[in-house]
């Protein structure tokens, strides 16, 4: 161990909920961390406080559960806010909710890049329509293209959010929108989609001059892999999107400055297991690497503390004792008190390991609901959970 | 060979009857939503595997490293290597697929290319191949795991070589619920896109394999309203898609406190405080009303939750899939763990002997 064992512990910070939404400079929120979280409850219950707290909010979602999308009145996939009912709008605050639609978020970004025709031409493409409903990490790319839309709308509208609440992807690819504008530089620059692209500009193989070695191989090598009609299936894709690129870079370095903006904050969702919590270490870890503002970290589903006054040892003896005695009721009842002093203690010990090893970060505990989350009562009880510590 | 030290020993395993055609299971894909512990199912049906007897392939495809901290072992390299043995011929062998190297082992392998393989990186084609191009990605993780479960011993992938399997089973960790049908429907997606060719037909033999009788999909799920409803939606999707489903794995069951000799497992829901408190000044503990109360409250809430629990394996069973219960650890779950849950499940029949 290193010198700072020999100090006191510090006390770890906790994350106050309340002071981010009510600080007016906070107008981006984004919720990440690994699958089944309660992620998308906890990015819907902050857009609910803090609009109950007067301010002007859109959640965007990414795949809400069934039953949490209609109570937010998501009842269609139809990529448009909609005012949330149920709200107490007396400090002047408004909620909005959203559904991410992949494609056509997508084909909105074709249509504003390219020419008309070039746009038809890219819509119709077999490539392109796989890409835009199936790519894997499209719906990343269009959950970062559709916040700044909804960053660029509230800058502009009258009647605009001033506060952004965005839920991610469930999948450790969720941060795979921070290399978005690397990832598009370099295979812009690259050397495959000049090489892809030459033949279909050249009107046919034919007019691709070869000139070294490697070039023909690769090409000869699509072509025995891919087939004839795929390759050209790409290159039509890669020439027709080729137009457009400079505008898709653009937009992506665009969102990756106002993700590392100090109007946005990242918040890291978890929950109190080995698995969670080390995604969530990696995830603490990559926003550290571009240097994006981490608010803290929630951890949800939290065992709460059991009845006070008796340990988890002393209540299995005394249990025993009693189940002896036929006293069966009361005996299962502290059987079961320690069980929970015990998944508590874990709890406790799993979240304080990580804040050992993240000592700076913020953290949050929320206490397991009994019940899953399906109205705005619910999203209303957990937001007031978020912000009890 | 003794299995080297980073390895895990697994104990021999019983046997139990199987639901009808799981005997012929040789690729099970464990899916579930994120968070029901579906990486912990799939390495314990893997070590369940090999505790009789079988050469089994785990692999995962998200490069999570899931495996290798399940089975708290160093993390895996994106070749195949083995991570829990029996003493006969059982073992789990751990692998991280990664689109990349995939793809370079299949042209290596399909055809033959020798050093275009480098050239094809350095032009970028492998980037635009594992993360541009739609549902690519995809198909080399499947592939990989095709070409597993076609291998022979004798290191070819035909039909007719005498040569028994090189691994008698494959456990894929898949992609999570919400991603299982594009996820296994790639072949057709592929083969639909380039129409003839070379990826074609291994697109479509892809999903011939996915389809037949060797393959079952397993959905591990919670007794919670959103992972059944999850769980529930993947089968109707997973039907639709033609892909054999196995079993529903029912994880972190929670049960009745007290054995009915009627019921099984029941839970009282109203205890009376005053008699808690008799009970526990019987046996010289202070009954404070905090404690009383709070263990009143807790044998309540616990009765609610149970309840909330049988509702939703209501539902469940009225899918008429084969379901198996596996109880929450309160401890959480290491190597050994696995092996017990693997038992678990084998006692439940989901285990080919």
């Amino acid at each position: 161990m290193t010198a700072s064992s020999t100090r006191a512990p510090r006390t770890p910070r906790s994350l106050d909920v309340d002071a981010l939404l009510a600080d007016r400079h906070t107008r981006i929120v984004v919720c990440c961390g690994s699958g089944g979280v309660g992620k998308t409850t906890t990015a819907a219950a902050l857009g609910l406080r803090a609009a109950e707290q007067g301010r002007r909010v859109v959640v965007l979602t990414i795949d809400p559960a069934r039953r949490l999308a209609q109570s937010l009145g998501l009842v269609e996939l139809d990529n448009t806010p909609r005012a949330v009912a149920g709200i107490d709008t007396a400090g002047g605050g408004h909620l909005d909710a959203m559904m991410l639609d992949m494609k056509r978020t997508f084909d909105e970004v074709v249509l504003a890049h390219a020419s008309r025709e070039t746009a038809e031409q890219i819509l119709a493409n077999p490539f392109y329509q796989a890409v835009s409903s199936s790519f894997a990490g499209t719906q990343e790319y269009m959950a970062m293209e559709k916040l700044g839309q909804l960053r660029a709308q509230a800058d502009r509208a009258e009647l605009g959010w001033d506060l952004i609440v965005v839920d991610t992807p469930p999948s450790r690819s969720a941060l795979d929108f921070l290399d978005a504008p690397k990832r598009l530089g370099s295979f812009l620059d690259g050397r495959f989609i000049r090489l892809i692209s030459a033949p279909a500009k050249a009107g046919g193989r034919a007019g691709l001059k070869l000139v070294n070695v490697g070039i023909g191989l690769v090409t000869k090598t699509l072509d025995t892999v891919l087939g004839a009609q795929m390759l050209r299936d790409v290159q039509t894709f890669v020439n027709a999107l080729d137009s457009m690129f400079g505008g898709f870079r653009e937009r992506a370095d665009h969102t990756y400055a106002l993700l590392k903006d100090r109007g946005t904050a990242f918040v890291v969702v978890a929950a109190p297991e080995r698995d969670a919590l080390r995604e969530a270490s990696y995830f603490v870890a990559r926003l550290a690497k571009d240097g994006m503002p981490l608010a803290g970290l929630v951890v949800n589903r939290m065992q709460p503390a059991p009845a006070p006054g008796l340990t988890a040892s002393r209540a299995r003896a005394v249990a025993e004792q009693l189940a002896d005695a036929d006293r069966l009721e009361t005996s299962a009842a502290l059987t079961l008190h320690a069980a929970l002093s015990d998944l508590a203690a874990r709890h406790r010990n799993l979240v304080r390991r990580f804040t050992a090893g993240h000592p700076s970060i913020p953290v949050v505990e929320v206490a397991a609901l009994a019940q899953d989350v399906h109205d705005v009562a619910g999203l209303r009880e957990v937001g007031h959970r978020l912000a009890a510590t | 060979m003794p299995p080297p030290s980073s390895t895990v020993s697994l104990p021999a395993g019983s046997q139990a009857p199987l639901p009808d055609g799981f005997e012929r299971v040789r690729l099970h894909i464990v899916t579930g939503k994120g968070g029901t512990g579906k990486t912990t199912v799939a390495a314990a049906l893997a070590a369940a595997l090999a505790a009789r007897g079988k050469r089994v392939l785990l692999a995962e495809v998200e490069g999570r490293q899931g495996i290798s901290q399940t089975f708290d072992v160093p993390p895996l390299p994106h070749t195949e290597t083995q991570v829990a043995a029996t003493s006969g011929r059982g073992e789990v062998v751990g692998l991280s697929v990664d689109a990349k190297t995939a793809l370079l082992e299949y042209l290596q392998l399909f055809y033959k290319l020798g050093r275009a393989g480098g050239v094809l990186e350095r032009f970028g084609a492998i980037d635009f191949a594992t993360t541009i191009a739609p549902g690519v990605r995809d198909l080399l993780l499947v592939g990989r795991v095709y070409e597993a479960m076609r291998r022979r011993a004798d290191a070819r992938h035909h039909r007719r070589s005498d040569a028994p399997y090189d691994f008698d089973a494959v456990v894929l960790d898949a992609p999570p619920t919400g991603r299982i049908g594009r996820f296994l429907s790639v072949g057709a997606e592929v083969a639909d896109l380039a129409r003839m060719g070379p990826i074609h037909s291994q697109a479509d033999s892809i999903t011939e394999m996915l389809q037949s009788e060797a393959t079952a999909v397993h959905l591990v799920t919670l007794l919670e309203e959103m992972p059944v409803q999850e769980t529930v939606d993947a089968v109707a999707e997973l039907r639709s898609l033609g892909m054999p489903i196995g079993a529903v794995v029912i994880n972190q069951a929670r049960a009745g406190l007290l054995t009915d000799a009627d019921e099984g497992l029941v839970t009282p829901t109203d205890l009376d405080p005053e008699g808690v408190a008799a009970d526990l000044r019987a046996v010289g503990l202070d009954p404070a009303p905090a404690l009383v109360d709070g263990l009143v409250s807790q044998v309540r809430e616990h009765a609610e939750r149970v309840e909330l629990e049988d509702e939703q394996l209501t539902v469940l069973e009225a899918s008429g899939l084969p379901l198996v219960t596996v109880p929450y650890l309160v401890d959480g779950v290491d190597a050994n763990a696995v092996c017990e849950i693997g038992e678990l499940l084998a006692d439940q029949g989901m285990v080919p002997a």
